[in-house]
């Protein structure tokens, strides 16, 4: 277990969103600290995916908030979520197809450029030196990723599990502290899985990331986090170890339904 | 730079030289109807480029260029008209002030243009700050009504427009070296922008907008970027048409340019600003081609009456043939480049060792 005295890195607060009279989130409270490796389960239609989005900023709570790094950024815009430093990746895949694989990445970069606009529109030697420093960088996290030899495909033409790295690398490229992962693993067979499982420990480590990740399958974070939600209903419903939660009666509940 | 980007500056400012060179030799041996097609294809490059900006790689569908390229246009006729002009020309009520009081010698023509562009662009900015915050055809929607009303007030804000009536008597400076200079020099800096992290940004939009969002892109003011900027180069390429032929009037700048500009930039390739450049010239000469199919026929004893408007029909034929047979444009969203250009020509040398 990790010492928990220190400050948390990404503290969710009563969070709750209505839509209309539908209570998607409902007084959903989660505290991550860094280097963690969170899981978020819970079966269809839990409001998993709808917490990720309170966090990003694509939805606004109702009530609650979302503290980051000590900073409370509830309601900020999904691109100034972006810039404090979480980054996420989508359940059903959202690159920017008709670009290739190095411009995917490339388009993360942009917002801490230094240039104005009109600068590359005047041809200034000043913005070639920046596209070329963000150009090697992106290459060198293209080649961590090992998306090296596919840089100038274009996205969608890429196999379905290069697609889900792609779709990290382009998160890491935002420079994030938290990364948020929504079923990374969805549509993949129990080998791709692993892979993927292993690939996203790699990253934590070798970035120095703190991770949430949404998996609907619960087989598949019991492997990999250290620490597991579960969600049902809108509500959080259990919180602790992979063992604490395979032993939770709620969690059986809500996953197998009740005996009668 | 690295060295493919020197060697394509290098290649891109032999290619402005030839181009110089091209005019001054057209200045001179070609005839007048020739130079004027000419110069209405590279206003069309200018306009269709700008356009090409905001529909095609930010993905933000405008149908507005008609209205700034109107505001461009009576704003170069008006600071460009001479004052004895300017008298004349308003008989029906005096232009107000402060126009009234002073007319841009010749050589602030090209201050004229800027400003001419900065007024669009300005225009732009206040249909963009409402309508860019709001996502889907809300932009189409608003654009088409401000072409409107844009000629609306044309027709009726006669201090200033001189009505339906319009202004006659503009000096005519535009001739080949100003088009063909701005087109180029637009081109290059719209290319710079989209071959740039911003251009990057922008088709980001384009493909996805909530991830765009996600990694960090401010939806809003790139999108105000791309239409504000389309509109100054909208507004400089109605001020170069109104100093070419010398005219200005709300019948000019109807919804017709925008359709005009939108099959160019379609049959292009929505996204290709190359493409924009090929087509736009295509477009020009084959408007004047196509001036036969309105003239009047006669086929044996038969004369048919030459029915105006004809030339769109053949051209919203032209549109439906290329959408199911080249949905994509000519160009698709790829762009010509030198490397391109000079991979073709390696290739073929490669093929006939």
């Amino acid at each position: 277990m990790k010492v928990k005295n220190k400050e948390p890195l990404l503290s969710l607060e009563n969070l709750t969103v209505a839509f209309g009279g539908l209570v998607a989130v409902s007084d959903f409270s989660l505290q991550l600290f860094s280097g963690d490796l969170v899981g978020l389960i819970g079966p269809n239609g839990a409001g998993k995916t709808t917490v990720f989005n309170l966090i990003t900023g694509q939805y606004r709570p109702t009530k609650g908030r979302v503290i980051f790094q000590g900073k409370d950024i509830t309601g900020f815009s999904p691109d100034l979520v972006t810039t404090v430093g979480i980054a996420r990746t989508f359940q059903n895949i959202r690159l920017f197809g008709n670009l290739t694989v190095l411009e995917n990445v490339l388009v993360s970069f942009h917002v801490r450029l230094q240039s104005s606009f009109l600068a590359p529109m005047f041809s200034l030697p000043s913005y070639w030196r920046e596209e070329k420093a963000i150009r090697r960088e992106a290459y060198d996290l293209l080649e961590a990723v090992g998306l090296a030899d596919v840089t100038k495909e274009e996205a969608q033409s890429l196999p379905y599990g290069e697609q889900r790295r792609l779709e990290i690398a382009r998160a890491l490229a935002t420079h994030p502290s938290l990364l948020l992962l929504d079923e990374p693993a969805a549509g993949m067979n129990p080998q791709e899985t692993r892979e993927l499982m292993e690939f996203i420990k790699k990253m934590r480590d070798d970035f120095n990331l703190t991770i949430f990740l949404i998996e609907h399958d619960m087989k598949v974070v019991m492997g990999i986090c250290e620490r597991i939600a579960v969600m049902d209903f809108g509500m959080k419903i259990a919180e602790g170890t992979p063992e604490e939660i395979r032993n939770n009666p709620r969690v059986i509940e809500a996953y197998l339904g009740v005996e009668d | 730079m690295g060295r493919e980007e020197k060697r394509d500056l290098a290649l891109t400012l032999i290619l402005f030289a030839v181009l110089m060179l091209g005019v001054s030799l057209a200045e001179r041996y070609l005839n007048t109807y020739l130079i004027r097609i000419l110069n209405t294809a590279c206003i069309y490059v200018v306009a269709a480029v700008a356009y090409n900006l905001i529909n095609g790689i930010t993905g933000q569908f405008s149908l507005g260029p008609n209205g700034f390229m109107a505001i461009g246009g009576y704003t170069v006729a008006i600071l460009m008209l001479p004052l004895v002009q300017k008298e004349q020309v308003y008989f029906l009520q005096p232009l107000i002030w402060p126009f009234n009081s002073f007319s841009f010698p010749s050589h602030l023509f090209l201050l004229a243009l800027f400003l001419g562009g900065v007024a669009a662009a300005l225009a732009a900015l206040l249909i963009g700050i409402p309508t860019l915050r709001l996502r889907g055809d809300y932009l189409a929607i608003a654009t088409f009504g401000f072409g409107e009303i844009i000629n609306v007030l044309a027709n009726n804000f006669i201090p200033l427009t001189n009505g339906a009536l319009g202004i006659k008597g503009i000096p005519e400076y535009t001739n080949l070296w100003w088009t063909v200079n701005w087109a180029f020099w637009s081109v290059f800096m719209i290319k710079g922008l989209v071959n740039s992290s911003f251009g990057r940004a922008l088709k980001a939009i384009r493909e996805n907008e909530v991830a765009a969002e996600a990694m960090g892109v401010n939806l809003f003011r790139h999108k105000l970027l791309s239409f504000v900027l389309s509109g100054f180069f909208a507004g400089v390429a109605g001020g170069l048409f109104v100093t070419l032929i010398s005219t200005v009037s709300p019948s000019l700048f109807t919804f017709t340019m925008t359709f005009n500009l939108l099959i160019i930039i379609v049959l292009g390739g929505l996204g290709s600003i190359t493409g924009s450049v090929v087509t736009a010239f295509i477009f020009a000469f084959l408007q004047e081609i196509l001036r036969e199919v309105e003239a009047p026929i006669t086929i044996g004893a038969w004369t048919f009456p030459g029915i105006p408007g004809m030339r769109m029909v053949v051209f919203s034929v032209l549109l439906v043939v290329m959408m199911i047979f080249y949905r994509r444009g000519l160009f698709g969203d790829k762009e010509i480049s030198w490397q391109l250009i000079i991979d073709r020509i390696k290739g073929r040398n490669e093929s006939e060792k």
